[in-house]
């Protein structure tokens, strides 16, 4: 196959790899109020891991709601209204973990405030504040003409999927995942799968569900015709 | 790829494989000790028997060592468990010397492997008394806490945090067990092995015969609850729940379980049991060896409807091994269940008999949706709970703790 000729300057790509492991921080919160001061003051790293740890440690495929604080309003608080508001965030809208802290707090505080009381958990039913280790490693693979995606994709590890396409979002300057970022970098030869990779929604599905659609993005690009 | 690692890329994918040994690369070579109290019986024992051949196979030099004592040393250790689950007994002083004896002498007789280990990991609160005795240890050690600590009985806590506090990393198999310590306390859950005698795919013949074999009806429903006769197990509401059904519909009720050798109570409980059973000829207790994993297997795949009613549960590996099987499980709602029972997606929590009866009631007059709720159940089994992923966290710990506390390790 003839294809588009690569620009000297772009790098071959990394193929990298991740595993995550998580870890208990002692946080907990018993009421909707300790939630919010607890979310006040953790870590970044666990506010993170509650919105997106979760596409690598144990759930249930069919999650009611997609991040750990939906689900526990739902699950412990039983108050589908704040349940519901919280599952709307959605992370990806957010470049800085700050702002997503902010996110979150506002939608707490407004339902302390619609609240005539405050909404607690039984005493099993605390939320646990977790974080986790992200170990990444190099699988050694590197590639050099982007068709070759078309190739590796189904064959990745879901912690390969994790790390170039979530958590180079939060690497990369411009938020996207490293096949965007690296197909951008031959010019604009790549434009329109670019944009294509980057409507993907990596956040309302799951790691499996993630690599079958960048490579259905990849299989129905032309990588002959550039288009 | 080994013959032993290609069966499991059959069951897993041969990325999980891939992803595994990349990660053992840079742990070549390193020598493991694994220590905890029993090689036969119980949970503990049964994943260390198929994670540690597993951790071989990648590279590691993983040897296991058994602390055993006198019988006062397991009934020391037999009120750890239940204090540390909550029950509210004080340990007698004179134990607790006994506990810490038998701890230094087998310190002396293991002094230059676990001295020159690379990693250690101490299993639950048996030999947890052990980094103590190893002033001049060379490599990290980890104590596995495998115990629903989520409410234990106070003064049994301070005195085994005083022995766990020092040590490098805690593992854990939910976040709701840990107790505040201060080193990184990592979250593991357990997992089950696909190709073991306990779970891997048996014959229909083989399965069928269990029938025969414990006068069991192949035509009336067949509900099992398989796990040690121990009270947090609830075996007694087991039997409870049994009779609340049996005013509906005609079930038949399997205990099927064994003693752990270090369980001093299992035999007292059996008697409890037996006697809330009386003669009731539906009603099968079976006290099977520790080493009936491939009975356990077809008792497990020739039930309808798996039970694992326990009040607390570590993690409930017979409930993993249920929905392995395809079998939905009726599970206590608490500790380790609660990961694994989806309520309404791969079983049902419930609380009291009653709930556990109610269930069973249902789902044995909804066929369709007892398939569909097994064949959710092995899935999730698939991608979570397997000995693979298992051994990825413990390869990913031992990675991530040689480098501190740091968010992102780049190896």
């Amino acid at each position: 196959m003839e294809v588009i000729r690569r620009n000297a300057m772009a790098e071959p790509f990394e193929v990298k790899d991740c595993a995550l492991i998580a870890l208990a921080t002692g946080m907990e919160a018993q009421n909707l109020r300790e939630l919010a001061d607890r979310i006040r003051n953790i870590p970044t790293g666990s506010i993170y891991y509650h919105f997106w740890g979760g596409m690598l440690r144990p759930t249930f495929d069919e999650p009611e709601y997609q991040n750990d604080f939906a689900a526990w309003a739902w699950r412990s608080l039983h108050d589908p209204h704040l349940a519901e508001r919280l599952a709307l965030i959605d992370p990806t809208g957010f470049k800085e973990m700050e702002d997503l802290r902010r996110e979150i707090l506002d939608v707490v505080e407004e339902r302390l405030d619609e609240s005539p009381y405050i909404p607690w958990a039984k005493t099993g039913q605390r939320f646990h504040f977790e974080k986790s280790q992200i170990v990444v490693f190099d699988t050694g693979q590197r590639l050099q003409e982007p068709h070759e995606l078309v190739k590796i994709i189904p064959h990745l590890s879901l912690g390969s999927v994790f790390y170039h396409m979530i958590d180079a979002r939060r690497r990369t300057d411009r938020g996207r995942s490293d096949f965007s970022e690296w197909l951008a970098s031959f010019g604009d030869k790549y434009k329109s799968v670019v944009e294509s990779l980057s409507g993907i929604d990596p956040y309302f599905t799951n790691l499996m569900a993630l690599r079958n659609e960048v490579e259905a993005v990849l299989k129905k690009y032309d990588w002959e015709r550039g288009e | 790829m080994s013959a032993l690692l290609e069966q499991y890329a059959k069951i897993v994918g041969d990325d999980v494989i891939d992803q595994l040994r990349q990660l053992a690369a840079r742990l070549q070579g390193m020598k493991v000790v694994h220590i905890n109290s029993t090689r036969e019986g119980g949970g503990v024992a049964e994943i260390l028997s198929w994670l540690i051949p597993l951790k071989r196979e990648v590279g590691l030099d993983v040897v296991w060592e058994i602390i055993t004592g006198e019988q006062d040393f397991y009934q020391c250790t037999k009120m750890f468990h239940n204090g540390l689950q909550g029950n509210q007994a004080s340990i007698p002083e004179s134990l607790l010397e006994g506990y810490e004896r038998t701890n230094a002498e087998y310190a002396e007789s293991m002094r230059e492997v676990l001295r020159d280990a690379d990693f250690v990991v101490i299993h639950d609160p048996q030999p947890a008394p052990l980094l103590g005795l190893f002033p001049d240890r060379r490599g990290k050690w980890v104590w596995r806490c495998h115990i629903d600590l989520s409410h234990p009985y106070r003064p049994v806590w301070r005195y085994l945090r005083d022995h766990v506090e020092h040590y490098d990393a805690s593992i854990w198999s939910l976040s709701q067990f840990a107790q505040p310590l201060s080193h990184p306390m990592y979250l593991i859950p357990p997992s089950i092995d696909p190709l073991s005698q306990k779970n891997r795919e048996l014959y229909p013949g083989e399965v069928n015969a269990v029938f025969d074999r414990y006068g069991l009806n192949p035509d009336i429903p067949l509900i099992t609850q398989v796990s040690r006769f121990d009270r947090f197990k609830d075996p007694i509401g087991v039997v409870q729940a049994y009779r609340l059904i049996r005013e509906y519909t005609h079930v038949q009720l399997v205990l099927a379980g064994g003693g752990a050798s270090d369980d001093p109570e299992g035999e007292e409980v059996l008697k409890e049991v037996r006697a809330e059973a009386g003669d009731d000829p539906d009603i099968h207790i079976l006290l099977l060896p520790s080493d009936a994993h491939r009975e356990i297997n077809a008792i497990q795949r020739a039930s309808d409807i798996i039970l694992q009613k326990s009040t607390r549960e570590g993690f409930g590996l017979t409930v993993t091994e249920a929905m392995w099987k395809g079998k939905p499980v009726i599970g206590g709602d608490t500790g380790g269940i609660r990961l694994q029972v989806v309520n309404h997606h791969t079983g049902f929590l419930v609380s009291t008999p009653e709930g556990a009866a109610l269930r069973i009631r249902y789902l044995l007059k909804d066929r369709e949706n007892l398939e569909e709720m097994g064949a959710k159940a092995k899935q999730f089994v698939k991608s979570n709970f397997l000995v693979t992923r298992h051994l990825r966290d413990y390869l990913t710990l031992m990675n991530a703790i040689s480098h501190g506390t740091l968010d992102r390790i780049d190896l």
